[in-house]
Order: structure tokens, then sequence, then C-alpha cells
């Protein structure tokens, strides 16, 4: 099967973020990783390569020239391809779900597509539904487990508190990883060193007709939200501060 | 006079209480408003509906949540009733159906808003897990938003008269994406996105045990029970219950965290909360530099202490 791994790279989660010209972030002190759900999802479709013979993984990813650092990490955990679409502008998710189709739709026997379920930098919790669309197939978001039988897959994503959907869907498909549904591996040294060695495919957005003036949802700017101020500490014996609290959480802060 | 449209989510037949915040909104806008509602019988939910134009019922021998059908049946209504602006819960079933609606209706959608202009179509929306805000212009023939559950204020449904009552019937697509069956939690579970108060524990609960003792403080404050990572990768908590980076994001009035040290990926989780009471044995934890409220001291102490004061004023 011909299995795909989209996937984004974004700032490390310990990282503070800082606004340049009110539209974009200072990145020279950033340090970059993959997605933590789209390490997921590169495992899950490592984990199906493994089941089904013959089977390749592509790692798919669309950024500047320093998401190829990404790929590798792809390729270092086990993927077989990599395919890096150059995109330097911020491009909304319809166009970017459009990109990532039209790198897809030109293998005619695509299988499964995994992805994360967002993307930790916009958060914006739709590229892999709109994929799918684009694609015309089902996709299933938020999934904890993932099992294939034939030519179908049965997926469990999770609802409200502890509820879950079993979710049946026909291949191709996508499946939007979350957290639960595996433990990523770890690179080996020979898969980073085959890593290093394997060619990046890639594409420009131009070679895919898609350009950034087509985005229909601008980002007009970002902002820093406000800084709660420091908060204060209730000295005293333990039950004279827990009274004091009840009395501050409902006199001052008004939440009881 | 534009129309908006608005999904009215119901949860096994109980009506979210985030509508209020998307009725609130809309009636705010001076916009001609569309509640769509998929349900057998109306009566129940139309008290909650006053002070808009038009509610549209889907009806159907077949209601259960299949998102291929719903989508489906709301694109439909979109076109049909001309629907400029669409907007819906940032609930675990908005997240699912929206994008696929989005897709269908050949719209645009930002998603977990914090704020929105209706009427300019402008939308201010956390990124890089809410250390940033974002603030987006929907430029789509139609503009379509999800809302996160307790950041409007909410407003009672006036006592106007009632909006006209117009049927639909639900899309017999074909399901590609089948729900075939929902397991339920063994656990009767307040619903962490939208509940008014959490507690949390955090790698200090030592065991899964213990937080009993925050199930009850929270039963008596009718709140949910959060953990953080560190204590859900012990498995001292289910995942479902996880706040932070790599789990639920949450918006309470009221966040009691407790033996949590306050890592910046829990603190992401829950940061909007509006009150943050932090109950640490370790006076350096940086949970107290964010919190509205500390007490320095052991949470096998403190929090029965709480529980029982609480108990005296509710």
């Amino acid at each position: 099967m011909n299995i795909y791994a989209c996937i984004k790279q974004v700032p490390d989660t310990e990282a503070s973020i800082l606004i340049k010209d009110g539209k974009s972030i200072q990145e020279a002190t950033i340090k970059w990783i993959v997605s933590p759900y789209d390490e997921y999802a590169i495992e899950e479709a490592l984990k199906l390569k493994e089941k089904i013979p013959g089977s390749t993984v592509t790692a798919v990813c669309l950024g500047p020239e320093r998401v190829q650092n990404a790929l590798r990490t792809a390729l270092a955990m086990g993927a077989d391809k990599a395919v890096h679409i150059e995109s330097n502008s911020y491009l909304d998710d319809q166009n970017t779900a459009r990109a990532l189709a039209a790198v897809i739709k030109a293998d005619t026997t695509f299988g499964v597509i995994f992805t994360g379920k967002q993307a930790i930098d916009n958060d914006s919790y739709q590229l892999h539904i709109l994929l799918a669309e684009n694609l015309a197939i089902p996709v299933a978001t938020n999934v904890t487990a993932f099992a294939v039988e034939g030519q179908k897959v049965e997926v469990q994503r999770e609802i409200d508190e502890g509820a879950k959907e079993m979710i049946q869907m026909s291949i191709p498909c996508v499946v939007a990883a979350a957290k639960g549904l595996n433990t990523p591996r770890y690179a080996s040294m020979m898969g980073i060193m085959k890593a290093k060695k394997t060619e990046i495919k890639k594409i420009t957005l131009s070679e895919i007709g898609i350009s950034e003036t087509q985005n229909k949802v601008q980002l007009l700017k970002l902002s820093a939200p406000a800084e709660k101020p420091q908060g204060r500490i209730i000295p005293g014996e333990p039950a004279d501060a827990v009274r004091e609290l009840v009395r501050l959480l409902r006199e001052e802060a008004k939440v009881l | 006079m534009a129309n908006i449209g608005l999904y009215i989510e119901l949860k096994e037949e109980i009506f979210k209480k985030s509508n209020r915040e998307l009725l609130s909104l809309a009636r705010k806008s001076g916009q001609s408003v569309h509640a769509v509602i998929f349900c057998a019988d109306l009566q129940p939910y139309l008290p909650e509906l006053r002070g808009i134009q038009t509610v549209i019922q889907v009806k159907g021998a077949d209601l259960t949540y299949q998102p291929d059908r719903y989508a489906q049946t709301l694109a439909d209504i979109i076109a049909e009733f001309k629907l400029a602006v669409f907007c819906g819960i940032f609930s675990a079933q908005g997240k699912d159906l929206f994008p696929r609606l989005t897709a269908k209706a050949k719209a645009s959608l930002v998603n977990d808003c914090l704020r929105v202009d209706i009427n300019n179509r402008r939308a201010v929306k956390p990124v890089y897990s809410g250390k940033l805000l974002a603030e987006y212009q929907n430029n789509d023939e139609i503009a379509m938003f999800t809302i996160r559950p307790n950041v409007i204020a909410v407003e009672e449904s006036p006592a106007v008269n009632p909006p006209e009552v117009k049927s639909f019937q639900i899309s017999a697509n074909a399901v590609k994406t089948n729900i075939v069956r929902i397991v339920k939690s063994p656990a009767k579970k307040i619903d962490l996105n939208e509940a008014e108060i959490i507690v949390s524990g955090g790698r200090a609960m030592k065991n899964r045990e213990n937080f009993a003792i925050l199930e009850e403080l929270a039963a008596v404050l009718k709140a949910g029970v959060g953990a953080s990572r560190a204590a859900v990768d012990a498995e001292y908590a289910s995942s479902d219950m996880q706040v932070g980076q790599t789990g639920k994001v949450v918006n309470p009035k009221l966040y009691i965290a407790c033996g949590i040290s306050g890592a910046i990926q829990h603190f992401v989780g829950m940061k909007t909360s509006k009150i943050i009471v932090a109950i640490n044995k370790d006076p350096e934890a940086p949970i107290f530099k964010k919190a509205d409220y500390g007490i320095v001291g052991d949470l096998f102490t403190i929090v029965p202490l709480l529980k029982a004061e609480i108990n005296k004023i509710l």
C-alpha cells in the first residue's frame, strides 16, 4: 500500500513566541520540531507499512526550506520517501489542503493518509478534513485506535469525556491522529544515516497552480494575550488559609 | 440584512449550554438569524430559541449523528436559505462537522474563536497553543466560525414573539465515514470543555485511588476533574482527563490545580480560566506565578479542608 504521512514543522512546545512586524513570528531563536500529533501519524503509517508487505511510506510537508528537517526526521524514523512542497508565505487551510491533495492525487494508488488532528502552531483543526474532502475520501478525526481489515479500516475516535465513536471507512481514507494512538519510535542510527542520503522531492506551489493570492482567510494581525498579574499566596495555618481562600473566591473573585 | 445561520448542538437530546453563547452572539449582530436543530420534537428547545427570526427543524427517521449526512444537510440548508455566515460550537462534534461542512458548502472556516465580529466577518483565535492571538478576516462567499465554550457573555432568551419554524428533511446521502457505534465512558463525567469549575490533579496525587479526594471536592462544586500530563502518563488518570498541550484546552471560571507544578504545556491548556487556584507543597512551583490565589501546603491536607469549607457555604 502507498501510505502517506502529512506532517508540519512547528516551534518546540517550550519555545517563547515573539511577534515580528505584527503578522509573523521571530524565527531566529526557535527550535523547530515535527508537530507532536504528526509524530503519532508517522508512527501509525510505519506500523501499517510493517503489517502490509511491499508498502511504502511517503512523508509530505509544506513550508519553507527549513521544513526539510522535519522530513528528515520522518525518513530517519523509517519513511521511504519525502516530498517538500515549497511555500514561503502564509497559506490558508483550503489552499494548504489543495496543495497536499495535488501531491497525493499524482499517485493514483494512494492508500491510507495519516496526519495529526491539529498542528500546534495555527491550531486550525481542519486541514485533515479539508484534505479528505479534496480527495473525495472518508476521514476520521481525533483517532486513538486504528485497525485495518482488507480494504476497510476501523478506528476509534475520542469524543466527550471518555466516550468513543467506533468508525468504519473504506480505503483510501484520511486518519487524523490524537494522543493515545501509539508511542512514536526514536530514529535509529541507521535510520538517521539513511535519511541523510535520501533525496527529498521538491515541488513548488506554482507547479501545482496554487498561490497565496487565492487565500480566502487572511491573517490580519498577531498579538500577545494580556498577561495575568502575579497572584497572591495566602499565608497562615492550613485551616485559616483555606477559609481565607474560600472568602476570596466568593467575595473578591465571585466565582463561588 | 444578511442571513446568519447557527448550528444548535444537542447532546443526547440535551441542549448544550454553549448554544446560549452562540445565540447571544448572533442576536447582537442585528441580522436575520436562522438556528438549525436536528430533533424530532422541537417543543423543549423553543424557550431557548426566542429573539431570532427562524428555526429550521431537521427531521428524519434516523437523526443519529453521521458526519456525512449532517454536513450535507447543513450545506443544503445554507444554499436554500442563503446563509452568508454560519457559526457553531468548537466541541468534539463541531470539530468533526464544521470542516466537512466547509468543504461541502464551499465556505471557509475559522475554528476555536474567542471573539467573532459577525458583521465584519472577523475573528480572534488562539494560536501557538494560546501563546499568541491571531485575528483573521474570512473573505469567502460563506464564512464559518466555531466558538470556544465559555467565552461569550450569555444573555437571557428574550420574551418576544417566537421565531418562525420551518422543517427540513435530513439528507439521505451515502455514509462514507460510518459511525457504527458509540462506546460510553463507564463513569458519568462532566464535560471539561464546558465545565464552569475544574479540579485538577498532578503527579503529587501519587496514585489513582487518591483522585477520589479531588472527585469529592468536585462533587461539592459540581466541577469536572482534570489531570496534568504527568498524572496521565503515570496512569493515575485517564487520557480524556488530560488538560494541556496534548490534551484538552479548557476555559472554566475556576480552575483548582492540586499538586501540579505548572509546566508551560499544562498552562497553555488552562490559562484562559477566569480564576486559577494553586495548591502545592513546593513554594517555588511555577504554577504559583500563574495562579490568582495560591496555598503552599500538602494537598492531602488542604483539599479535604477546602471541601469542608465550601460545603458550609454552598
